[in-house]
């Protein structure tokens, strides 16, 4: 695995236990109670989109499908709602894989953006479906955050992946 | 595995095409979403996954809960000695009333124990303290620092030194889930304080609430207030609700009429759970039809 599909480096593979701590780190940072700050990024979306494109064989729909329920769980949300979201994005997510590769991390931000979008959208027509009151249109503030934040998440994510096969033991990482 | 929008040749064809595995799940999630909303049959599933999750919840609201108490920590000393005055004044306010209170409530009971009434509902009450809002945005709830070990259960109303704010709709061991009374779901059975006129209060969003299902020729008025009607066997009867702003006759059935809640629902932090001491009286067989018949029969 490289970088990006245009770079020249090898990466080392991503290790199991990274790949599912990172998505429970996100998992914690869904539970934190913000109230109604608009904005807030969605952490697991974000995470498993990243999975999702990085490592498809490893992390896909069954995946998102179990943090999605966990999602619902802490939030106390209708049960079903960011699972069904977010089995969406990890089918588009891992469709478009091979190809948002070959793209910079700005550009791929960009691909993200409307997937996350859609998320947003398949949970508030559930709810709205169901009966529920309209948030706002602020709600759909974070799927922009979210983007945003793909660009230092992909370097972030990317660290443990940069390290060289063999340890010099004067370069830091 | 095969990967979304890759086709593999039929050699390296292992287990169901990406499509398919994206049906079956969403019509899984779909299963679950209709058990859970129309019927609540996950509740059982969502207590149990909810043990699962509560060392990560706690550990991500650990850090809210320091920023909050480091926002009380650094509250000013004018601040502390204005609200001390203002809680003097109160509480020299509701002695007055305390003192005539109990009185009231042993003629009460001798009054009640001369006319050979049932005694009223005992109370049972837990103090708590509004954590944060629930992280849900489609619904107005808010999460308490009670739960059932400290005997909150669902059902019970949520009340502050005003009036009624909401009901626990789910109890967690040591939290409790309270759905405020201006969300869309929650409905509260009232009546109007000055002519006992009974129906049903909805919240109707916007920090408002909606008594519907009131005849057009009724007689409701603007300013007139709302209380607990305690005919559902689960809230105490007489906690104040909410006040009518505005009527509207205009359509030919129903009346629309507009409340304001009497409590400040969405900026309260501290409140009492309220419940009944004792389950209420089971409801009455229903009768067989024949039965009102015969007795007319008999009388004519």
């Amino acid at each position: 695995m490289q970088p990006t599909h245009r770079s020249s480096r090898i990466l080392q593979p991503a290790k199991n236990w990274f790949v599912f701590l990172s998505l429970f780190v996100a998992l914690g940072l869904a539970y934190i109670p913000t109230g109604r700050l608009p904005g807030v990024p969605d952490w697991v979306p974000l995470v498993l989109a990243f999975w999702c494109i990085r490592e498809p064989r490893r992390v896909g729909m069954g995946t998102a499908f179990v943090f999605g329920v966990l999602v619902d769980i802490g939030q106390g949300a209708a049960m079903g709602q960011h699972a069904l979201a977010y089995v969406v994005l990890a089918y588009l997510a891992t469709s478009i894989a091979r190809r948002v590769l070959w793209f910079p991390p700005l550009q791929q931000a960009l691909h993200i953006l409307p997937m996350f979008f859609l998320t947003q959208l398949i949970m508030v027509l559930v709810r709205l479906v169901a009966g529920a009151e309209f948030p706002g249109w602020e709600y759909f503030l974070s799927s922009f955050t979210s983007a945003a934040l793909w660009i230092p998440l992909h370097f972030v994510l990317l660290l443990p992946q940069y390290r060289p096969v063999d340890r010099d033991d004067n370069r830091p990482i | 595995m095969s990967l979304a929008g890759h086709q593999s040749p039929p050699v390296f064809k292992q287990g169901p095409t990406p499509l398919v595995r994206l049906l079956v799940l969403v019509s899984v999630c779909l299963a679950m979403l209709v058990a859970d909303l129309r019927f609540r049959y996950l509740e059982v599933v969502r207590q149990g996954l909810s043990v699962a999750t509560w060392p990560l919840q706690m550990a991500a609201a650990a850090p809210v809960d320091f920023v909050r108490n480091a926002a009380v920590y650094f509250t000013t000393l004018v601040e502390v000695q204005h609200d001390n005055a203002e809680l003097r004044r109160s509480q020299l306010d509701a002695a007055q009333r305390l003192l005539r209170f109990e009185q009231l409530e042993r003629d009460n009971a001798q009054l009640r124990e001369l006319l050979q009434m049932a005694p009223a509902p005992g109370v049972r009450s837990v103090a708590a303290e509004v954590l944060y809002d629930a992280p849900d945005p489609f619904s107005r709830k808010v999460i308490l620092d009670r739960g059932s070990q400290h005997g909150v259960a669902a059902g019970m109303a949520v009340v502050n030194a005003q009036g009624m704010i909401g009901q626990v709709t789910r109890a967690y061991p040591v939290q409790a889930e309270v759905t405020l009374l201006t969300d869309k779901d929650q409905a509260v059975p009232v009546q109007v304080a000055r002519n006992g006129l009974r129906g049903v209060l909805f919240g109707a969003g916007q920090g408002r609430m909606e008594l519907r299902f009131t005849l057009s020729g009724v007689d409701v008025l603007p300013g007139d207030r709302l209380e607990t009607s305690g005919l559902d066997g689960i809230f105490l009867a007489g906690l104040p609700v909410a006040e009518v702003v505005s009527v509207d006759h205009e359509s030919q059935t129903f009346a629309v009429v507009l409340c304001d809640p009497v409590a400040a629902v969405e900026r309260t932090t501290q409140v009492l759970v309220l419940g009944r001491a004792e389950a209420p009286p089971p409801r009455p067989q229903p009768q067989p039809q024949s039965a009102p018949l015969r007795r007319t029969e008999r009388k004519g």
